[in-house]
Parts: structure tokens; sequence; C-alpha cells
């Protein structure tokens, strides 16, 4: 899960990483309440999006004072940012900037450990600088079991480059920021800019922190951070449900079992497509492994309710998932949904109690229904069918 | 002869008394491993039966790894433990010395991976998994969740990061049968990797060709196209999933997800066949390309 950035900047400031006042706002008159909390002066008002390139989008601007920060504010909230609705702002202290750097620590996925990376050139695109001048970015590997301790936050300072002077008060900051990596059980936090103000303080202006979703059960503040407004509101209902499904913008919808093989089927359903006026798969809905009659009826229940969708494609070959179940899950959907159901279904079943699956289905007689042999078959006839 | 798994491996289960652990300790068994343990602190000294094709077998629980192991003479461990357990069992396997743990568990906190594999590989132990099907020496022995009975043992050997696309693939190309199939494990950090089991087949005297699945997401694919163009001699189909999948949206494994213009399947394809490795469109395209090179 990406974090907005003032969910970051709290996060910094829960484990002691210098950060400057901030407070969001969704409305002007919230943005001159914040400014006026932080004193009055100048601030920056900045769009909250999940998105890069905000600043040359106009999603950040200065204000020398409380009524011009509510204008900005008001210039700011509901402006599309790379397709991103802002609907929160958040009013920054405003700092006087020396230099600007960058940090970050992040999943080394080849080296299964850590990398964390920095650089005296902060502020730029950092994709840019890793590729154009490569050697201005340091890379200093990180032992899970360790960690940032003294001696690596030193390392990583030394090895980009920071001024010996300041070396103490970074590697301090270094080791709060691998406080938030482990204490919060990230996998991304990056600090760009790391600036050094013209008082000579270290303060992180600027945060990105992506939280591990599989670490939930031991953060249950974690479900707060949330974004429930910008959810799709099936993906939300099927959350709900348990279910792990991403919207499309298809029309063939997806059911099936296990990540990559639901994966394959959208590819295969996209090729058939190009064969059927271009129709597309609908979304990516994976009912696990052993998933029962229930969970197939739940699935297909979000599926059918997508507009946008003409037919639907399941594509289950049973490992631990019994085919019987699947199919009872069918006929209990549609059973549910009743002749108020129009939309044609394709299924495809292997492996596990295979042969039970197809007789229950061929026993239920639907006429919604077609079973298929083959995965691409199977695909070719659902794309067909959404193109009719 | 196979790879990781053999006929003589001596399996122990940890999470063998739970319920997805009893449920796959009967088809382990059912498929000819050799089970030997199964580990739970609170209920040292009992043990579970389990029904097989020629009656029951009574399989022992021990109080720790470490027992099950002096007992057993066990090598190899599997676990089933839910994932706030998981980093404690594989630290626990790794200290009693078991040379081979595999990780069925979904859901394990990256964090406790990198912990654990860090752990492990100063320790010399391999790790498959977490997040993943097992693997299967088809009639030797069968170590995780992968149904004994979709392909008999042959000469391919097939590595995929995918549960249900190496049962796709073992079913397609049944005919032809498998040494080894693994399947590795869809999170971003895993104990065993593409190039790992490419190494071992290239090794392997009886695997003649090899199917490679991957998906979307880091760069393990592409890292596993130099090392064929390297160091494989024999011939290797492949097969990525994902082509379709939107930047930015994690596709049900947690490491399956398009970051930017990094972990495209496009690019992994293209890294494929830079290396020589025929890539197939669909897992019916690359059995196809793969019982062509079997049949010529």
């Amino acid at each position: 899960m990406d974090l907005f950035e003032y969910q970051a900047r709290d996060i910094f400031e829960k484990h002691g990483v210098p950060v400057l006042g901030g407070i969001v706002a969704t409305t002007p008159d919230e943005a001159r309440a914040a400014a006026e909390q932080l004193g009055g002066g100048t601030v920056v008002v900045k769009a909250q999006v999940k998105t890069g390139g905000r600043g040359k989008a106009g999603g950040v601007k200065l204000a020398h004072n409380p009524d011009e920060a509510a204008e900005k504010a008001g210039q700011i909230l509901g402006m599309d940012i790379k397709g991103h609705t802002v609907h929160r702002v958040m009013i920054a202290a405003g700092a006087k900037i020396a230099e600007e750097f960058y940090f970050s620590l992040l999943l080394d996925r080849a080296e299964r450990r850590y990398l964390a990376m920095a650089s005296v050139e902060g502020g730029m695109d950092i994709e840019q600088l890793a590729v154009e001048r490569p050697e201005a970015l340091a890379r200093v590997a990180v032992d899970p079991q360790v960690g940032i301790d003294d001696a690596k936050a030193r390392e990583i300072a030394q090895t980009a480059g920071f001024p010996a002077e300041i070396t103490d008060a970074v590697a301090d900051v270094f080791v709060k920021l691998w406080g938030v990596y482990k204490g919060e059980d990230a996998t991304l936090v990056e600090v760009n800019p790391l600036v050094r103000t013209e008082d000579g303080q270290i303060v992180a202006l600027d945060g990105k922190v992506t939280l591990d979703e599989n670490a939930e059960f031991r953060h249950a503040e974690h479900g707060g951070l949330e974004d429930a407004a910008a959810a799709d509101p099936l993906e939300a209902r099927a959350k709900e449900k348990g279910l792990n499904y991403v919207k499309l913008d298809g029309a063939v919808g997806i059911i099936g079992n296990g990540a990559g093989l639901v994966m394959s089927t959208l590819d295969v359903v996209a090729y058939a497509g190009e064969e059927h006026g271009g129709v597309k798969p609908a979304n990516f809905l994976d009912i696990g492994g052993g998933a029962s009659a229930e969970v197939m009826a739940n699935g297909l229940e979000i599926i059918l309710s997508d507009p946008q969708v003409k037919s639907v494609f399941v594509n289950v070959f049973g490992g631990i998932t019994a085919c019987d179940a699947v199919a009872n899950g069918i006929v209990q959907a549609l059973e549910m949904l009743g002749d108020k159901e129009t939309k044609p279904l394709v299924v495809r079943l292997d492996g596990n109690s295979v042969v039970e699956g197809r007789a229950i289905l061929e026993a239920a007689a639907h006429p919604l229904v077609t079973l298929a042999d083959t995965m691409d078959g199977a695909a070719a006839k659902a794309a067909e069918l959404a193109n009719a | 002869m196979a790879i990781f798994l053999t006929e003589k491996s001596k399996v122990i289960v940890q999470g063998m008394t739970g319920s997805e652990g009893q449920k796959h300790t009967t088809r382990m068994l059912a498929s000819g491993t050799a089970v030997v343990g199964g580990v739970n602190p609170r209920k040292a000294g009992t043990s579970v039966d389990f029904a097989t094709a020629d009656g029951s077998v009574s399989v022992p629980v021990f109080g720790s790894v470490k027992d099950a192991v002096a007992e057993t003479g066990a090598d190899v461990s599997v676990i089933f433990v839910p994932p706030a357990h998981t980093k404690g069992a594989v630290v626990e396997a790794v200290d009693a010395g078991v040379p081979l743990v595999v990780i069925i568990t979904e859901g394990v906190p990256v964090a406790d991976t990198a912990e654990f594999f860090s752990y492990a590989q100063s320790k010399g132990v391999r790790l498959i998994g977490p997040n993943c099907p097992g693997l299967i020496s088809p009639g030797k022995s069968n170590v995780g969740i992968i149904p004994a009975d979709i392909a008999a043992a042959g000469k391919i050997g097939l590595v995929s990061k995918s549960g249900t696309l190496t049962y796709q693939m073992m079913y397609e190309l049944r005919d032809f049968g498998f040494s080894t199939a693994i399947g590795i494990g869809g999170d971003p950090i895993i104990g065993t990797t593409h190039i790992d089991a490419l190494e071992a087949f290239e090794a392997d005297p009886e695997t003649a060709a090899i199917v490679m699945i991957g998906e979307i997401g880091g760069d393990a694919e592409e890292r596993a196209a130099a090392f064929i163009k390297d160091n494989v001699t024999k011939p290797v189909v492949g097969y990525v999933a994902g082509f379709t999948a939107p930047e930015g949206k994690t596709m049900g494994h947690a490491g399956a997800i398009v970051s930017g213009s990094s972990g495209t399947a496009q690019a992994k394809k293209e890294a494929l066949e830079a290396a020589g490795v025929k890539v197939g469109k669909t897992p019916s395209e690359t059995a196809a390309l793969m019982r062509e090179i079997l049949s010529a």
C-alpha cells in the first residue's frame, strides 16, 4: 500500500525523523485554519496524490499568508494530476533550503536483501539521475538481519559524499528512517528531498512510504491509512468479501484460481479478442487455492454486477481447488440471480474432481453456461460472446 | 535423479496437525512421499493416522524439529504454519540442520522472508518459497501441494513462479512427463530462484529439456535469461504471464507488479528470446514448442 505524503510525514514524526509541520486539509477553509495553526506565515500548499510530477502539474504552490493558502488550496483541490483527482492538500511549514539530498531504502529482489540509495544531488528525478549520472547515486547493501546501525548509516553518508560536518546529523536521520522501514514493515522509504536548511537542520521535506500488506496482521493501525475514497467500488466490495480483484476496463469478466493462471487467462483473452472486435479482459479475479462454492458464487456475483462485463470466462485448474465446488458455486450464484441475469458464461474446468464438476454443470444445463474443453477455446468463445 | 527431491528424501511437516497440514500430508503420503514425522510442541509424543491406499499409516509428532531430525534423519521440512509463525518455523528448521526447507505459507511479511533467507543462506540451507506450491519429482517424492496425478515421471524439468500455471503446463505435457516440477513462489523475495532451478536441471542427467514460467514484476526472468545464455546447454522454452497487467497494480502475487516501465512481461519475453529461449504466447503454445523439441 502506497501512502500519501502527509501520512508518510506523520509516520516519520512518530519515529523521530525530523520533519516540518504539516496539516492535511480538504477544503479552502481548512487550509486557512491549518496555515494559521502553523503560525500564519509562509506555507506551501501541496496536492496529496500518489503519483510523481505534481510540482510540474501545478499541484505545489507557495502561500504567504492564511488567506492566500485558502485561495491556493481552492485552485489545487479537484485538480487532475495524471489521472489522480486531488481530494486533499497538505499545508506545510516553509523552510529556507540550503542544500537538497536524496535517500531511499527498498527491497533488492535480486540480491534478496535491502538496498539503501543516497545522493547529494537531491530534488531531481532520481530515475533520471540513476541513468544519466549513476556515479552520483550511492548504492549500499543492507543486511536484513542487521539493518542500518550507526556504522552502516555512516557508510551510506560517506559513500554518497555527504559533507563531513553534517555526517553525524545525516547518519542519525538514516538510522531513524531504518526505524520507519523496520518498525512499520515498509517495502519502500524514500525521502526526496532530504534537505539542509539555512540554519543547519537536516529535514525530511517530502516522503514516500510503501507498506507491506502481508504485515497488516501486526499493524492494526495501518488499516486506517487506506484511501477508501479512491478505491474502485467493485474493488472495495471484493475486498470486503476477501477476494483478490483488480478492475480493468474490458468486457470479458475473468475468474480463475491462482494468480499466475489468472494473469495468463487475461492475456489469452486479450489475444482471442484481437479476432473479435478487440474485446479485452474486464478484471483480474483470483479465487485462490481450495475455494469453496461460496467463494466462487461471491466472485461471480461481483463480476456480473460490473456493467462493462458482456461475458464471463471461468478458468479453473483444480489443484487444491475442487472443480465440483466451483461448479456448485456457479450453479448457486445463477440460482440466486435468477432470470434477471443475462450475461453468458464460458466455463473451462480441469484437474481435481473435473468429472464431477462438469457433470454438475451438465445436469444443471443452465442456458447461460457453455462448457469448454480448453483454455484457448474457452477464451475464443468468451471473446466472441462479448463482441456479439 | 531429479533435482532437490528424490525417492530417498525423508520429509517432516511443520504444521502437520493443522487442517491444511493434515490434508496435504494425506496427499503427500498417497503420492509416495516418505513423510517421517510432524512437529507440534503441544502434541509431542502423539501420532496422527493418515488413510492411504493400502490402509493407514501412523506418523509420529515431535516436540521440535531438532527432535524430529534426531529420531528420523529427516532431510526435508515442509512448512504449513500461518504467516505470523513462519519465520520462527524456518529458523527452527535451519537451526536443526535440515538442508532443504519448503515454505508453502502465503502472506508472509517480506521483512520476515528477508531475515530468514539471510539466516538460512548463512547456514547453507536451501529454502523454496514462501507462497509456493512446493515441488514434485513424479514417482519419487512430492513435497507441498502439487497434485501427484497430473503427470508421471519423464524428462522435462519445470520451474515456475505460479502454482496453477505449473499444474496447467504439467497437464499440457503429461504425455512426456517430468523429472521435477518446482513452484518457486510469487513473493518479492524467494529462497530458490529460476536460476537456481535452471542450474540444477542443467546438471541433472534425467532432465532433457526445461520449461521456465515467469510473470510480471522484478527482473528475475531477465537475470535467468542471462544465466541461460552463458550456462545452459539443454533446450529451454519459456512462458511469461501478465502482458495485459496494468502498471502499479498487484496481480494476486505480492511480487507481481509492474512499476513504471520495469517488470513488464514484454521486457522479460524479449530478454528470454535474446538468450535463445523460445517463448510461447500462451501456455498451450509453450507446450507445443516443447513438444516440437522433444519429438525432434
